[in-house]
C-alpha cells in the first residue's frame, strides 16, 4: 500500500492503495466515481475510458503508479451539468439505450474531437472502434459526434 | 369514449413528506422532455411541500407536478419514459410537469414486474392507461364537488381542470388533496386513441442525463454503507464440480476478508424455470476492494472433479418435470456431427398437411439447405452483479433483474425466509437480453452475505459473466421445398433441433401458405445451460426460413417480396390449416411498406439488396439490407425496416430499439460464436468473442412503422431474428455465394489446391 496523489478532474485526490491498482478500480472503489464502467478489464471493450492529459486510455490498463502527475479526466469532470457539446448531442439525440456503455464512448468521442474536430466517417469509426455498444447504438454515436462537431 | 371498469386498488391517504422539506430541488423534469440547449433557460423548479398518492402509479404535489411510478425493470428498452408516457397521457398533465421514479418489487403494487418477452408495454398498455384515467377521473369530480356542478362538464387538459360554465379552474395541485381522499370510481372513460397528446409523441429518455453524466445508475454502482466486495469461482467447464479448494495463499492476502464455498441449491430442490445454473457450488471470496478480491481469486487453488448423470425437477410454472442432465465433457465439433447425423433421422412430427411425402415425390423440383447456428453468450455490458444484506429482521436486495419476483422467490426459498422479509430494489441494467432473467446471482449474493453476516455486492468479472452458462443454444434446421413444373411451392419441410432444445414453430409462415406442409423436431441433451437470447429460437429460426425462401423464390424465378407475398395472399384467402399464428395482412403490410421505402426495385449502384420479413412476439417486422463491397469484404451500408407493432408509444426511442436490433442482428449473424473443447468455453472475453463494432455497423438505418390503432405489441425482439435473414440474402446478391452457417464470417468455401 502507498499514498498516491492523483490529480482527478482538477482535483488532489489522495488514495492509499496498492500502486499496481489500476486507475479503473481507484476511481470506483476509492473515489466514488461510479461513471467510469468495468467491462472486459482487457482493454477490449472501452467501458471504462478516461482520460489522461486529454488523451483517451483504457483505465483498467492503467496503473496507480502510471498515473503521475497526468491530469485524469473522468465523464464527471467533462462538465458539470452534462453541458459538454458532446453530452448535449447525446441527449438531442437520445442516443443512449441501456447507457453501461456510454461514458466509455462519450470520452472517446471528446478526446478525438479535440484532436481532430471535423472527423470523417472513417476517422470517426477508427477513433471509436475500441468502444464496445452491446445495445447497438452505433448509428446514433456517430451522427452525435457529427452534431458535436458541427455545434 | 371507451369505459373502463376500474381494477386499481384504494390508497389510503398518504402524505409522503419524504420529498416536502420545502427546499429547492433541481426539478429534474425539465430534463424529461427539454433539449439540453432549454435547461439552461430554464429556472430551477420548486419541489411540492407535500405529495398526494393517488394510486400506485402516481402522486401528485401540490404544486401540479406529478411523480409517477414506471412498474418494469429498465434495461435499455425504454420503458421507464414509455411507461409513464401512458400514465401521463390519460391522466392529461403536461409532460414537463412529471417525474419519473422507477417502481421497487411490489407485486402487490405492480404485478408482474418482469422485462422480456417484448411484452412490457403489451401487457401493461391497459393497467397504464387505467391508472390515469381513474386519477383524472377523481380529480375531476373533486374540482365537480368544491364547485357544486356536475362532474361531466368539468374539463382537463395539461394539468388543468376548468368548468366553462362557472369560469372556475385549478391546477391539478390544487384539487390533488380532495382527489386523493375520493372513492375509486368503479368505472372510468378512456381516451380515443385520436386523442392521445402523449402518446405517439417522441420523448427523451428520462434518465438519459444521468447516463451521459455517469451518475451511478446501475446494479454494480450500488453503494452502501460498509459493504464488502465478492467474487465467486465456478468450474471452467461444463462437466465438472467442485471437489476442494486450499485458500491458504489467499487467506492473508491484502484486503480479502473471508474465503468459503456456498451452495446455491440443494440437489433435492425443485427448481424454477428460471432458477438455471449449471454450477451451484461455487468458492466465495470476500474483501474489501474489488482488485484485491479480483488478485485473490487468481491466486485461489481449486480443484475440480467430473460430475455424474443425474436428475433434477423443473416446476415449468406448475407443471413439475424431470430433467436428465448428463455427465461428460462436450465439444463443438461433437455438437455439430450429432446435430448433422439429427437431421438425416425423421424427427417428431409437430404438424402435418396434406401429403408432403407425396408432394415431393411428384415434385418437378426438389430444392433443400441445411442451416446451423453456435452458442451465443449475452454479454451485456455489465457482467452479472447482486447486491444482498441478510439480518435477521430483513433481506435486502438490490441489482440488475428482469423477472424480480422469481429471484426473490427462490432467495427466500433457499433462505428459508417469507418473501414479506424480502426487499428488492431494482437498478437500472446494462443490458440483459434475456440473461437476466436467469437470477443465480442474487441467489449467491444473499447466501454470501448471510455467510459473513455484512452487506456485500457480488461482482462477476468479464470472464465469470462469459463461462458462466445460460447462452443462446446451437440450433440446426434442414429445410426442403417441392416446386411443381410452374413454379408453384407445392410443399415445404421444415426438420430443426438443436442442442438441447429444438427451435422449431410449427405454425409460423409459410405454414398455412402450402397444401403440402411437414415440420419435424428433435433434440439433443447437454450438460451445457441455455436460456432466453433476445427472441429465443426465433433468432435462428427467422433467419434461416427466410433465407431459404429467398433461394426457394429464385429457383422459382420470382421476385423475393412477390414470391412471399403471393405465399400471404394465399394464407390469408385459402388458409390450410386452423393453427396459423400469423395475420397475412399485417405480414404483407410490412412487407409492402419495406418494399416501398427502400425503393425495392432501384438498388444503388454498386449495393446488393437482400429482404426478409418475419413475425415474433405479436409483432411484424420486415428488413431491406443493402450490403457493398468494400474490397472483398462485404459491408452492411444501410437498412430500411418496416414494422407493424401496433400504437408506437414513444416513436422515436422506438427507431433506436430497432436500430439496435438491426446492428445486434447484423453483429450475432456475422461474428457471435462460443464455442465448447472438453467443455470448457474458449471463448471468456472480448479479445475471442468478437463483438460487432463501430466500423462494422451500417451507416444508416431507416426505421417505419405501420400506421395503425391495434393495441400495441413487442418491440424488443421483433425486428431481431429476421435481420440474419437479409443480410444472407445480400451477402448473397453481393458475393455470388450463399451463406448457411453462423457466425458468417467463418462460413467460408473450403480451400481448393
Amino acid at each position: 500500500m502507498a499514498k498516491i496523489n492523483l490529480n482527478i478532474n482538477g482535483t488532489t485526490r489522495e488514495v492509499d492503495v496498492d500502486p499496481n491498482t489500476p486507475l479503473l478500480w481507484v476511481l470506483r472503489d476509492h473515489l466514488n466515481l461510479f461513471g467510469t464502467k468495468y467491462g472486459c478489464g482487457i482493454a477490449q471493450c472501452g467501458s471504462c475510458t478516461v482520460h489522461l492529459d486529454g488523451v483517451a486510455v483504457r483505465a483498467c490498463m492503467v496503473t496507480t503508479a502510471m498515473v503521475g502527475n497526468q491530469e485524469v479526466t473522468t465523464i464527471e469532470g467533462l462538465s458539470e451539468n452534462g453541458d459538454h457539446p458532446v453530452q448535449k448531442a447525446w441527449l438531442e439525440l437520445d442516443v443512449p439505450q441501456c447507457g453501461y456503455c456510454q461514458t466509455g464512448q462519450i470520452m472517446s468521442a471528446v478526446a478525438l474531437l479535440e484532436k481532430n474536430p471535423e472527423p470523417s466517417d472513417a476517422e470517426i469509426e477508427m477513433a471509436m472502434n475500441g468502444n464496445i455498444c452491446r445495445c447497438g447504438t452505433y448509428v446514433r454515436i456517430k451522427k452525435a459526434i457529427k452534431l458535436a462537431a458541427n455545434s | 369514449m371507451t369505459l373502463i371498469k376500474t381494477q386499481i386498488g384504494r390508497r389510503a391517504f398518504i402524505k409522503n413528506t419524504s420529498l416536502a422539506s420545502g427546499g429547492l430541488v433541481l426539478g429534474f423534469s425539465i430534463f424529461n422532455s427539454c433539449r439540453p440547449k432549454d435547461m439552461e433557460t430554464m429556472a430551477i423548479r420548486e419541489m411540492p411541500k407535500e405529495w398526494f398518492e393517488i394510486n400506485a402509479y402516481l402522486k401528485i404535489g401540490d404544486n401540479g407536478l406529478v411523480t409517477i411510478m414506471s412498474p418494469n425493470p429498465e434495461f435499455g428498452q425504454g420503458v421507464i419514459t414509455s411507461m409513464p408516457m401512458i400514465v401521463a397521457d390519460e391522466l392529461d398533465v403536461a409532460w414537463k410537469d412529471v417525474l419519473v421514479e422507477q417502481a421497487n418489487l411490489d407485486a402487490e403494487e405492480y404485478g408482474w414486474q418482469f422485462t422480456g418477452g417484448s411484452q412490457g408495454i403489451r401487457r401493461r398498455w391497459q393497467g397504464l392507461r387505467m391508472a390515469g384515467a381513474t386519477a383524472k377521473q377523481m380529480l375531476k369530480e373533486a374540482a365537480a364537488e368544491s364547485w357544486q356542478v356536475p362532474v361531466s362538464e368539468i374539463s382537463a387538459s395539461e394539468g388543468v381542470l376548468s368548468h366553462k360554465g362557472s369560469g372556475n379552474s385549478a391546477g391539478y395541485g390544487e384539487m390533488a388533496s380532495l382527489a386523493a381522499q375520493r372513492e375509486v370510481p368503479e368505472e372510468v372513460p378512456l381516451k380515443e386513441i385520436k386523442d392521445f397528446t402523449i402518446i405517439g409523441t417522441s420523448k427523451k429518455d428520462v434518465e438519459a442525463l444521468k447516463v451521459v453524466t455517469g451518475k451511478p445508475l446501475f446494479g454494480v454502482d450500488y453503494q452502501f454503507e460498509g459493504a464488502l466486495v465478492a467474487m465467486a469461482k465456478h468450474p471452467p467447464a461444463f462437466g465438472l464440480k467442485l471437489k476442494s479448494f486450499d485458500d491458504s495463499r489467499v487467506r492473508n492476502m491484502p484486503g480479502i476478508v473471508d474465503v468459503f464455498k456456498i451452495k446455491t441449491l440443494e440437489d433435492d430442490a425443485t427448481r424454477g424455470y428460471f432458477d438455471t445454473t449449471a454450477f451451484t457450488e461455487l468458492v466465495v471470496i470476500v474483501g474489501k476492494t474489488t482488485w484485491e478480491v479480483m488478485n485473490a481469486k487468481k491466486q485461489l487453488s481449486v480443484d475440480w472433479e467430473p460430475i455424474a448423470d443425474s436428475k433434477l425437477t423443473l416446476d415449468r410454472f406448475g407443471t413439475q418435470m424431470e430433467v436428465e442432465v448428463p455427465k461428460g465433457l462436450e465439444n463443438t465439433n461433437d455438437h455439430y456431427a450429432q446435430m448433422i447425423k439429427m437431421a438425416a433421422e425423421p424427427g417428431t412430427v409437430a404438424r402435418k398437411d396434406g401429403d408432403p411425402a407425396a408432394a415431393f415425390k411428384n415434385a418437378a423440383r426438389v430444392i433443400e439447405r441445411s442451416y446451423s447456428c453456435p452458442f451465443l453468450a449475452h454479454n451485456c455490458m455489465e457482467p452479472m452483479n447482486f447486491f444482498a444484506h441478510v439480518t435477521d429482521e430483513v433481506v435486502k436486495l438490490a441489482g440488475p433483474l428482469q423477472a424480480p419476483a422469481l429471484a426473490e422467490a427462490t432467495v427466500a426459498a433457499r433462505l428459508g425466509v417469507p418473501v414479506e422479509k424480502i426487499e428488492v430494489e431494482l437498478t437500472r441494467m446494462g443490458g440483459g437480453f434475456g440473461r437476466r432473467a436467469y437470477g443465480h446471482y442474487a441467489v449467491e449474493a444473499a447466501l454470501i452475505s448471510k455467510q459473513v453476516k455484512a452487506p456485500v455486492k457480488l461482482v462477476y468479472d468479464r470472464e465469470d459473466d462469459m463461462t458462466f452458462g445460460i447462452y443462446r443454444p446451437s440450433y440446426h434446421a434442414t429445410y426442403r421445398a417441392a416446386l411443381d413444373e410452374n413454379n408453384n411451392l407445392i410443399a415445404f419441410h421444415v426438420k430443426a433441433g438443436g442442442v438441447p432444445e429444438t427451435p422449431l414453430f410449427a405454425n409460423r409462415f409459410p405454414a398455412g401458405a402450402v397444401d403440402n406442409y411437414l415440420a419435424e423436431q428433435w433434440e439433443i441433451n447437454s450438460n451445457i445451460t441455455i436460456g432466453a437470447f433476445r427472441a429465443p429460437r426465433s433468432n435462428f429460426m427467422a433467419g434461416v426460413e427466410q433465407a431459404f425462401l429467398d433461394e426457394v423464390a429464385e429457383a422459382a424465378g420470382k421476385d423475393p417480396i412477390e414470391f412471399r407475398l403471393e405465399l400471404l395472399n394465399r394464407a390469408k384467402e385459402k388458409p390450410v390449416g386452423e393453427r396459423n399464428d400469423y395475420d397475412p395482412e399485417r405480414y404483407a403490410g410490412v412487407l409492402k411498406l419495406v418494399r416501398d421505402k427502400s425503393n425495392w426495385n432501384e438498388s444503388a449502384p454498386g449495393s446488393y439488396r437482400g429482404v426478409s420479413a418475419y413475425l415474433c412476439h405479436n409483432s411484424y417486422a420486415a428488413h431491406v439490407l443493402d450490403v457493398v463491397l468494400e474490397g472483398d469484404t462485404p459491408k452492411v451500408e444501410k437498412v430500411v425496416c418496416a414494422i407493424d407493432c401496433g400504437i408506437v408509444v414513444n416513436p422515436d426511442a422506438a427507431a433506436n430499439m430497432a436500430e439496435g436490433a438491426i446492428v445486434d442482428g447484423i453483429g450475432n449473424a456475422m461474428y457471435g460464436n462460443l464455442s465448447f473443447k472438453d467443455g470448457r468455453p474458449e471463448q471468456s472475453n472480448f479479445d475471442r468473442y468478437r463483438i460487432i463494432r463501430h466500423s462494422e455497423a451500417p451507416k444508416e438505418i431507416k426505421v417505419h412503422f405501420v400506421n395503425n390503432e391495434i393495441d400495441p405489441t413487442g418491440l424488443g425482439e421483433p425486428p431481431f431474428p429476421p435481420v440474419m435473414g437479409a443480410l444472407a440474402n445480400a451477402l448473397y446478391k453481393a458475393t455470388g455465394r450463399r451463406v448457411y452457417h453462423q457466425p458468417f464470417i467463418s462460413d467460408r468455401p473450403p480451400l481448393v489446391g
